[in-house]
């Protein structure tokens, strides 16, 4: 297990490494002058200088990017040109709307997702499963800010059920939540079903059917606990990508979270923080991803000691 | 000679298959119907996409509602909007399949030749496309197009680069079963070079593969170059294309709800029917290979 861990570890690092050397390539070619940007149009080319010389705009790249990894490490991703405040400060405001909001969108997904998989799997090729089909392509099929879009004309304007965009009560929270997860119920529901078919093939389920017992017991007992593991997994990295999902849903409904600020980043040019949030979020991506294998490998054997891990 | 009938024979088992899926011929009648709207748009509609017309607006200034001379209506500067639509299909699909072709020409590419070789290239290959990976798309592809000034090819460049990575590890895991395989072994035998091998009997075998993908991709393409025109690094106005109208109607969508819906419909349509076709082209190729990464 250690030896599993050490190694999982180093890769994740030098992931993490590589993630912010390719985010120092992109602030690098930015078109501009980040500090001209700064200064404003009007001021004197002294103190946009004086700026260069401060963010040290003004050293070879080598020592910039140095510079810049090594402040990364200490948690330092620069200043917002916008009000000059740190970077990491603003994100880390930002991020408990957005996890509020992720997760809630996992919840519509799952609440929806693991009874359509269940019911597929129990007929297949049923109209039940064919239903499912239908929804999940649909689902993936759909632009979520557009689904967003027509969600608040019906639900907020037309039929005044839900607030039109904005932040605070459970309210608020309704129609964000239901329009990024929905993309993802199907896909659920689809993989549940999936795995619970392959489950069912298994011998221990055929022994479970033969000794006797009643088919909900299987299921719930022997069936659905086996083919749920590889959903949570599945959970886990989702919630990654529900993080960057948000970011188009957040500029829909106006909500304060850290998709909504990338949005007005990009709208004011404010390279720093745009990059700040990138980096962030494939940070957490990859710290995700770590955790969510290290679980796997602790809850099944065969992970740790496949010696390859995954590929 | 018997190689090159059971070749044709699985080619028209393929086809044979294919037109049984329900599913391919609703996917495939919705991607031509939006491609012939793509290819003829002057044809489908004589009017300009970036024209203001007169009597395109209310007296008071408002868009048309949908009826008349403008059968889907017009937006807030007295466009066609079904014009709009039909030239939105050019761009949108333009880019997507653009995009998808070039990353699936690199990512298989790359793909059979880190699978083959090992080594250092696939060491490489497989670190570079963690840390691609890595980045959520839509981040990566919002950072890609804040730092590069959006134009239609910039868009194509973004779209490839978070495409590829994901083909040239499916491909490169099927390269890595094919390559223990015994013909591929007398094929090493007989004294044939690496990169025929890749290419004559490597190739033919990872095509199902890039085909499936591809298929299913543009439609997610479709998607992340609408999000990304919505969010304003994407084609640059006044160009039309789906994400933009979507970002126009956005602030006016309660008085003029079909600015959104329309455009909404155009990509359901296409991403649906793309997703139906690459569903249905999977089963056909072969029922038990499902796409999966890892």
């Amino acid at each position: 297990m250690t030896a599993y861990l050490v190694r999982r570890l180093i890769g994740a690092v030098g992931v993490v490494f590589g993630v912010a050397t390719l985010t120092f390539v992109m602030v690098f070619m930015m078109p501009g002058d980040a500090a001209r940007m700064y200064a404003g149009p009007r001021a004197p080319e002294a103190t946009v200088q004086r700026i260069r010389e401060i963010w040290g705009l003004d050293q070879p790249l080598p020592v910039q990017y140095v510079r810049y990894i090594g402040r990364a490490l200490q948690g330092d991703l620069g200043n917002s040109t916008r009000d000059n405040r740190p970077v990491l400060t603003v994100v880390v405001e930002r991020l408990p709307a957005t996890i509020q909001l992720a997760l809630a969108g996992l919840f519509v997904e799952l609440i929806i997702g693991v009874p359509l998989g269940i019911l597929a799997a129990l007929r297949p090729g049923s109209w039940v499963d064919q239903l499912a089909t239908v929804i999940s392509l649909i689902g993936i099929s759909i632009p979520s800010f557009a689904l967003g879009l027509v969600a608040l004309y019906v639900f907020g304007f037309l039929i005044p059920i839900f607030p039109l965009g904005g932040y605070g009560t459970p309210l608020h929270l309704v129609l964000p939540a239901l329009t990024l997860g929905i993309g993802g119920t199907a896909f659920y529901a689809r993989v549940l079903r999936n795995n619970l078919l392959e489950v069912m093939g298994e011998d221990f389920i055929r022994t479970a059917n033969a000794k006797g017992l009643s088919a909900r017991a299987v299921l719930l007992r022997h069936t659905l606990r086996n083919a749920l593991l590889p959903t949570v997994t599945l959970a886990a990295l989702d919630l990654a990508l529900l993080l960057g999902g948000t970011v188009v849903i957040e500029a829909v409904f106006g909500w304060p979270g850290v998709g909504l600020q990338a949005f007005q980043a990009i709208r004011n040019q404010d390279t720093p923080l745009i990059m700040g949030t990138v980096l962030f979020a494939s940070v957490s991506v990859v710290g995700i991803n770590l955790l969510v294998d290290l679980l796997y490998a602790a809850l099944d054997p065969r992970v740790r000691l496949g010696g390859g891990g995954r590929s | 000679m018997t190689v090159v009938l059971e070749k044709q024979k699985a080619r028209r088992g393929f086809w044979a298959q294919l037109v049984r899926l329900p599913r391919a011929w609703v996917g495939g009648a919705m991607v031509g119907v939006m491609l012939f709207a793509a290819v003829f748009a002057p044809l489908v509609t004589p009017k300009d996409p970036l024209q203001q017309f007169m009597e395109g607006l209310s007296p008071t200034g408002t868009p048309l509602a949908p009826g008349g001379n403008f059968p889907l209506g017009t937006d807030h500067l007295g466009r066609d909007l079904l014009t709009r639509l039909v030239y939105g299909a050019r761009v949108s699909l333009f880019i997507s399949i653009a995009a998808n072709l070039t990353a699936a020409v690199f990512g298989t590419v790359v793909g059979m030749f880190a699978g083959y070789y090992g080594g250092a290239v696939d060491t490489l290959l497989m670190r570079f496309t963690d840390i691609l990976l890595a980045y959520p798309a839509v981040l990566l592809a919002l950072g890609l197009g804040s730092v590069l000034r959006p134009s239609i090819p910039v868009i194509i460049l973004i779209l490839m680069v978070i495409t590829w990575p994901i083909l040239a590890r499916l491909v490169r895991s099927q390269t890595l079963s094919m390559r223990e395989r015994q013909f591929i072994e007398s094929a090493r035998a007989a004294g044939a070079t690496g990169p025929y091998i890749i290419f004559r009997h490597i190739l033919p075998h990872t095509l199902t593969v890039t085909v499936v993908y591809f298929t299913l991709n543009v439609a997610s393409s479709v998607l992340i170059e609408a999000a990304l025109s919505f969010l304003g690094v994407g084609v640059p106005l006044p160009t039309a294309s789906w994400g933009n109208m979507i970002l126009e109607g956005q602030s006016r969508y309660r008085i003029a709800p079909w600015m959104i819906l329309f455009p909404t419909l155009a990509i359901l349509v296409t991403t649906l029917g793309f997703n139906l076709l690459g569903d249905a082209i999977r089963d056909a190729l072969d029922p038990r290979t499902s796409l999966r990464l890892k």
